[in-house]
């Protein structure tokens, strides 16, 4: 009857879930609120509003026992600016995520950061005489393996956008 | 015709139905203010802090189901108020707590008696709102009621700031309102409510546990109507006391830590559990691992997210609570035009009672009842006796509460009004001020203990101020008690801190505050002394009743242990 005992399901997952909440002030805090009172996981969070300037969409991705993730879908959809939220992981959908990477790129290390990208279907959107900045969009996936690629290369500095996510076909939160 | 923001703010009380405002002025509330002043429909009541503000509107909503309302000052006032909202946010109280707040242009500017109130407060409300626009505060008062007390209810801040209260507007209150993001289950789903039928009647040892929501959701007769139906055994929780007759032979009275061996033994050995706006609370369950290792378990919550939180259970229903047992209670009766009696497996109820009846003639509650210095039981079983059982009894938090909650015997819901699940000392005086002005003509007693009363004492000046004939049930240990008994049991009586090296004289104390004290220092004396304090039907009374200073509230359960795991006298 107990969670303690049940370890058959007691694996950390990741979830990627998909929320729309009302585009208010304060909205975002009580979501990272919650996860900080409560204890929870945030691997990565976005947000920004969207074709309705009345809603946001924000993209949040946990780790946690499927007991513990059904807990945080159902605080969440407790807080009252949730008008809708949907567990990604639990059906088919597409995830993306963008990174924008400024590398050292001197001599013949240029011509290497430059295969790099064009394998991973990248770009380089700007440049000094001695740096590269490129951005390349995948699912987490793809991003771990350009940054376990570019790992002899001296890194300056890194920033990812977190996962995008939205369920394929029919299946959608709208 | 154009209002001011701040006489649109009473309106809207007024549209609500608001007869009372528990508050305390400061300077960026004082339009607000200014506006109470000017009419009479809604009477504001001057509390000595802003604490007690938010426990009087809680009492108030707690014996009434309709939302308390608080009025305070930005800064400190909102500050202040920050126990007394998480107070009713863990008991899911509704209230509406209205903060004053800076100037808008100062937002932001570490201006005088500014903080950020929506941001203290976001963690312990159901919601709250920052008003940016005069023309938004009509809409934003219709979203908070509605809010506040509907769904699982709960406290929720309105913070407005100051300019706007005294900008112009037309004033038009919504009649309804429709949230997108906020719709409350209210009915069963059909198919759960059909299994749950199912498992309840081939129950062989079933045990109904109810909780706080069957009192919030106003469903008591519907408890009663299928309780008594199936002749099931049933326990409350400290929240949900009343809403089942203590005095109904069904009944085993409370679980939990300090609940009764029959409650607690029947909660191990059940097979079937019924769960009824309960939510398997740290204090009622016991170690998670060791709870109802043999039951099936029935969920009935509004509150989806209260739903397999600490406990997995097998039926989950989510609604309100009246509703669902209604549907239950026609499904039980119509099943092959039986009774329910008739559907249930006889045989083994039978042998379930016999069981449940040894468990009872343990008297787990029996204490030495011919003591001469006073224990503290005694005076609740002599309360209940003075006061018919009747009354409205508010409480602190400690021994005493445990003792209320074991001794009185509430046979009705909104009867009991205390802190559970925050367990606030101080509530008890300002929660008994709010029921006494719901309810002028019942009789309200505060059973407290000295270290608790003193947290908020300073509302024996409220009470003068408008005539509240409380009584107060003072059961002075001269001990923070429930601290000294955990140090007893788990610290070798090392007594850190638990005891004040001097207390007030509280005859004299409440006598400077213009009221009756009667100190009682002999069994004897405490019959006497309770008929002549509930005699005084228009003076607040407060009896001084000094017990036995090392008294214990048995039974326990001790941390970490399970329900079977008692500690008897
Ligand atoms: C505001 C607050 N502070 C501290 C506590 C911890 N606490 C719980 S019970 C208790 C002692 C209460 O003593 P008293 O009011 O004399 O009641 P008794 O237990 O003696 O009946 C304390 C300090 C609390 N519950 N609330």
């Amino acid at each position: 009857m107990v969670y303690e005992e049940d370890n058959s399901e007691a694996v950390e997952m990741k979830h990627i879930i998909s929320i729309l909440l009302e585009n208010e002030a304060g909205a975002l805090s009580r979501v990272a609120g919650l996860f900080s009172a409560r204890a929870y996981n945030i691997e990565s969070l976005t947000v920004a509003p969207t074709d309705d300037p009345s809603l946001s969409r924000m993209t949040l991705v946990t780790t946690g026992t499927d007991e513990i993730v059904e807990q945080v879908c159902k605080q969440l959809n407790k807080l009252v600016d949730v008008v809708k939220l949907v567990n990604l992981t639990d059906d088919v959908h597409v995830e993306r995520e963008l990174i924008l990477i400024k590398v050292k790129a001197e001599n013949e290390q240029r011509d290497e950061v430059k295969r790099i990208v064009d394998i991973f279907h990248g770009h380089v959107i700007d440049m000094t005489n001695s740096t590269y900045t490129i951005e390349v969009t995948g699912d987490s996936e793809k991003i771990d393996a350009l940054l376990k690629a570019l790992e002899g290369i001296t890194m300056l500095e890194v920033v990812r956008s977190g996962q995008l996510g939205m369920g394929r076909g029919d299946k959608g939160i709208v | 015709m154009e209002l001011t923001g701040a006489e649109v703010i009473i309106e809207c009380l007024k549209a609500e139905g608001v007869d009372y405002v528990f508050g305390y002025p400061g300077g960026a509330v004082l339009h607000i203010y200014d506006a109470f002043y000017k009419q009479d429909d809604v009477q504001h009541i001057l509390v000595r802090h802003e604490q007690g503000a938010t426990h009087a509107a809680d009492g108030y909503a707690r014996a009434t189901g309709k939302a308390g309302v608080v009025l305070v000052t930005s800064g400190p006032g909102a500050t202040n108020a920050v126990t007394g909202i998480a107070t009713a946010y863990m008991d899911s109280i509704p209230m509406i707590v209205i903060t004053g707040q800076v100037p808008k242009h100062l937002i932001g500017n570490d201006a005088f008696q500014e903080v950020d109130s929506v941001g203290i407060t976001r963690p312990i409300v159901k919601h709250n709102f920052l008003i940016n626009d005069v023309n938004d505060i009509a809409e934003t008062f219709k979203k908070a009621f509605y809010v506040a007390t509907t769904g699982r209810p709960g406290p929720v801040v309105i913070d407005i700031p100051k300019d706007i209260t005294a900008e112009k507007v037309a004033f038009e209150y919504p009649a309804e309102i429709d949230m997108r993001s906020y719709n409350p289950t209210v009915k069963g789903h059909n198919g759960q409510i059909k299994r749950a039928v199912d498992m309840i009647v081939k129950a062989e040892r079933p045990m109904i546990y109810s909780g706080g929501g069957v009192i919030l959701g106003n469903g008591s007769e519907q408890l009663r109507t299928f309780t008594r139906s199936l002749g099931y055994p049933i326990t409350q929780t400290l929240m949900g006391l009343g809403a089942f007759p203590a005095s109904d032979p069904l009944s085993l009275g409370m679980l939990g830590m300090h609940g009764t061996y029959e409650a607690n033994m029947g909660m191990h050995h059940c097979d079937v559990l019924i769960a009824i706006g309960a939510r398997f609370d740290d204090r009622v369950t016991g170690a998670l691992e060791k709870f109802c290792p043999e039951a099936k378990i029935i969920h009935i919550d509004v509150d989806p997210a209260s739903i397999s939180k600490n406990v997995k259970v097998d039926i989950p229903i989510v609604g309100e609570v009246a509703p669902v047992l209604d549907a239950i209670n026609a499904q039980i009766g119509q099943k092959g035009g039986k009774a329910a009696a008739e559907q249930t497996n006889k045989a083994a109820l039978e042998k379930w009672w016999a069981q449940i009846n040894e468990w009872r003639a343990q008297d787990c509650l029996k204490y030495d009842r011919e003591s001469e210095i006073i224990k503290p039981q005694f005076v609740i079983e002599e309360l209940h006796k003075v006061t018919n059982g009747d009354a409205f009894i508010t409480s602190d938090v400690g021994q005493h509460q445990m003792f209320a909650a074991q001794y009185y015997g509430f046979d009705k819901p909104r009867r009991w009004i205390n802190s559970g699940g925050l367990g606030t000392m101080g509530f008890g005086l300002p929660a008994a001020m709010g029921v006494q002005l719901a309810h002028p003509d019942e009789t309200v007693a505060c059973i407290t203990g000295e270290s608790s009363i003193q947290m908020c004492i300073q509302e024996l000046s409220t009470c003068k101020q408008y005539g509240m004939p409380l009584k107060i049930i003072n059961l002075n240990n001269g001990y923070m008690g429930m601290v000294r008994q955990w140090q007893e049991f788990f610290y070798e009586k090392r007594y850190a801190m638990s005891y004040f090296d001097a207390l007030p004289d509280f005859v004299a104390l409440a006598e400077s505050f213009g009221h009756v004290g009667i100190k009682v220092e002999k069994s004897s004396d405490v019959r006497p002394a309770l008929e002549e304090a509930f005699k005084q039907k228009d003076r607040l009374v407060f009896l001084d009743f000094i017990t036995d200073r090392e008294e214990n509230v048995y039974p326990m359960i001790p941390a970490g242990a399970g329900l079977n795991e008692m500690i008897l006298v």
